[in-house]
């Protein structure tokens, strides 16, 4: 058993905390939430020059040959910057997907544009039900000769309005009403009949609602298997909840040693409020659910960068994170006092993310069911 | 970054089990919670001696097996899921005889864990006292020099395994002018010298496992003192880091967790098992999702220890967090098993041989021994967290 980094994850992440507090100061993070495309074209090009778009893909495909250990190092920081852009959507949901299921001729045609940052990928997967299960599924796909064609509506689909292609979950066999029949699409973005209206959320990131209106699809853009889509959709849920961990990892994390900062400054009574054993108890029970979130998501991130089966791991990971973060925060804030509930205090920034988190690809209720069935109830 | 236990790790867990599945199956002892602290029997700790499964990290020259404290954590892991009878040897194994090879001399490596290492030394820690809780510097109990003894005088409280010990581990004063934590000293002796009077103190359960320990002008020799005269506080610190590090901070009552899932998926209510019940399921899985955080948190520790670290703020950590867990385990035991969780194992009726209501009120002391959470948490934001005294 080994819990540290290796020396190259060390630097990935000293190199990786560096570029983003140096690029992306809250200064820049607001004008970047507050702006219509919600990233910035000129910092996802850098980002790209680091390689940072391609670091789970294999080399081949113009990516980092890294693991999804190493992504996770990553996106950890990530999280503890508040970084706002699609990277999460194009890398997480878009290229571990290609590379997951994909064929050859997709891999080749989509992942170098990915690696390079050319190119933007989200996934549509929940609709108006708002539900991870195969059964929120409506949106229909309908053969037509070559092609299928899309009709449906799909809800909280991030960063859709500046994506170039749209993986769509979409339900190819209408008699077919529980996992089976349920095929991914890659979508160009450019075809005619999408709309996309982008929804004001907490965590001002951009989450779509996109409706698909007669939107053609060739036949060839059916990734992975037709009608058997559901248990890579599966993995992707997967592979999304840990990566929204190790973004709650560095969230919290930052707002712990924030508040620490802030407690060791922040004068009452003649001293510092952290010498207040109240205060010192909240942030030992903040630390401590930190370092509860950190070791289970990490052994996740490992489990599924060593390909072993982690369902239980991931769903106690994904339980515990959504729920620590509350806990975590709701004491950052206390520590803080009232200038914490301002908008020009950082600290809102890392509120609003952890309850977005919180609730993005199953929350503690949905994994909670995940554990009872991994313990035989 | 590497989450796996070695194949013979895997292996050693095995033995483990199949050992005391064997032990369970001849019917010499029934798992219990806290056994570790209340379950003394001579007997389970002499066979577990001759597996070499006391002071399996201790270095080989002094008859130890030089093993990792994961082997260590994986033995004990398994002997808190079977609910083992450990007590007579858990302390000395955990800490008394690391405190030896730490800072004892030749001699008493020599002389004295060999009694531990063959399940011969039952150790009672004689820490507390009425006076000097938290506030263990403030001990008042005596240790004179008088020629080649100490003379001591005092009263310890809350020792844990006083009933039973043969062998004490003592903190005392050896000079009251110093600064109080510059004056204390460590010993290590025998309770059959005259003079040391036990009485048990029942705890809520009616059980008995710690005591009152009365000293009254007991001559020790001086070759009992542990380590540096007067820096017997700065030694016993060490010692706590190890004391709060291990898994009975988490699983001091995991038989009662187990028989908790048999309990309500054998049990039906309103035609199904209660397992499936849409309230207590969820609650099932919660404990499961704390008590898998907690034993992340206790095998980060030894993977601190095998570092060459003593675990300090990990076990303050680890120590608050799984006595939490260990006391809302018996709580919503209770409310899930309803009327039935107020029953004492004594009584008609009782369900899982009354564990619910003995984990409850035996849990209330977790979080005191060792380091009451508060103090723990106070440990966690000075070392940790560096926030200031004042």
């Amino acid at each position: 058993m080994n819990l540290a980094f290796t020396e190259e994850q060390e630097m990935l992440k000293n190199m990786a905390r560096n570029f983003l507090s140096d690029k992306f100061p809250k200064t820049v993070v607001k004008e970047i939430e507050e702006s219509e495309p919600g990233y910035s074209p000129e910092l996802w090009k850098e980002m790209a020059g680091l390689g940072w778009m391609g670091v789970p893909l294999p080399e081949k495909y113009g990516g980092g040959d890294m693991s999804f250990l190493d992504l996770a190092v990553l996106l950890e920081e990530m999280g503890r910057a508040c970084l706002p852009g699609p990277y999460f959507s194009t890398e997480v949901l878009g290229g571990l997907t290609i590379l997951d299921i994909g064929s050859e001729e997709q891999k080749q045609e989509y992942l170098p544009k990915l690696a390079s940052g050319e190119a933007i990928f989200t996934l549509a997967l929940t609709e108006p039900s708002a539900r991870y299960d195969a059964a929120g599924i409506q949106t229909k796909a309908t053969a037509d000769k070559d092609a299928y064609i899309l009709n449906g509506t799909k809800l909280f689909v991030p960063d859709a309005h500046i994506a170039d292609y749209i993986l769509v979950v979409a339900r190819s066999d209408e008699k077919s009403k529980g996992e089976g029949g349920i095929t991914i699409f890659i979508v160009d973005t450019k075809s005619s009949g999408i709309s996309c209206t982008v929804l004001k959320t907490i965590a001002n990131d951009k989450l779509c609602e996109v409706i698909f209106d007669r939107v053609k699809v060739p036949k060839e853009n059916i990734v992975g298997q037709l009608n058997q889509g559901w248990s890579a959709v599966q993995r992707i849920i997967q592979r999304a909840a840990v990566a929204k961990c190790c973004e709650m990892v560095g969230c919290i994390q930052q707002a712990l040693d924030m508040t620490v900062s802030y407690a060791k400054e922040r004068k009452q009574y003649d001293r510092p409020i952290g010498s207040f054993q109240v205060i010192q108890h909240y942030c030992a029970d903040m630390a401590t659910d930190v370092d509860g979130t950190r070791l289970s998501t990490y052994q996740a991130a490992w489990m599924l960068s060593e390909g072993l089966p982690c369902t239980k791991e991931v769903a106690i990971a994904k339980a515990w994170a959504g729920e620590a973060c509350q806990r975590v925060m709701a004491l950052a804030h206390q520590i803080h006092g009232a200038i914490g509930v301002t908008i020009d205090h950082d600290l809102q920034y890392y509120t609003r993310r952890a309850k977005a988190a919180e609730v993005s690809f199953g929350d503690a209720s949905f994994y909670r069911e995940i554990v009872a069935q991994e313990m035989g109830l | 970054m590497d989450f796996t236990l070695t194949k013979e790790q895997e292996q050693f867990r095995q033995g483990v089990r199949d050992f005391l599945e064997g032990e369970i199956r001849q019917g010499l002892w029934e798992p219990s919670c806290d056994a570790w602290i209340m379950g003394h029997d001579p007997e389970f700790t002499k066979r577990v001696a001759q597996r070499g499964w006391i002071g399996l990290t201790w270095p080989k020259e002094y008859g130890g097996q030089g093993r990792s404290f994961v082997d260590r954590l994986i033995l004990t892991e398994e002997m808190l899921r079977y609910g083992a009878p450990a007590a007579c040897h858990w302390f000395a194994d955990r800490q008394i005889g690391g405190a030896i090879v730490h800072y004892g001399t030749d001699e008493q490596k020599r002389e004295l864990l060999p009694k531990i290492l063959n399940g011969e030394a039952y150790v009672g820690l004689g820490m507390s006292e009425p006076d000097a809780g938290s506030d263990l510097a403030s001990l008042k109990t005596r240790a004179v020099e008088d020629g080649d003894y100490y003379v001591i005088d005092g009263q310890k409280t809350w020792t844990s395994g006083g009933s039973h010990m043969n062998w004490i581990y003592l903190l005392a004063r050896t000079d009251p002018d110093a600064p109080k934590h510059r004056g204390i000293s460590e010993f290590f002796f025998e309770t059959s010298l005259p003079g040391i009077t036990v009485t048990p103190i029942v705890d809520i359960t009616g059980g008995v496992h710690f005591n009152e320990v009365f000293f009254e002008s007991v001559r020790i020799p001086k070759k009992c003192l542990i380590g540096e005269k007067n820096r017997g506080f700065y030694q016993v610190l060490n010692q706590l880091d190890y004391e709060r590090s291990g898994m009975e901070r988490l699983m001091g009552n995991y038989p009662l967790f187990e028989a908790l899932i048999q309990y309500t998926k054998e049990t039906r209510r309103n035609g199904k098992p209660l397992c499936e019940d849409p309230v207590i399921r969820p609650k099932l899985a919660q404990l499961k999702i704390e008590f898998e955080i907690g034993r992340l948190h206790m095998y980060r520790i030894a993977v601190v220890m095998d570092d060459g670290r003593a675990p300090n703020w990990e076990s303050a950590m680890s120590k608050a967090y799984g006595t939490t867990f260990e006391q809302r385990l018996a709580s919503t035991a209770i409310e899930i098993l309803g009327l039935y969780g107020q029953l004492s194992p004594q009584s008609k009726r009782v369900p899982i041989r009354g564990m619910a209501y003995h984990s409850y009120l035996s849990s209330k002391g977790y979080s005191l021994q060792a380091g009451t959470s508060e103090i723990l948490k106070n440990i966690l934001a000075s070392r940790k967290l560096e926030l200031p005294s004042q």
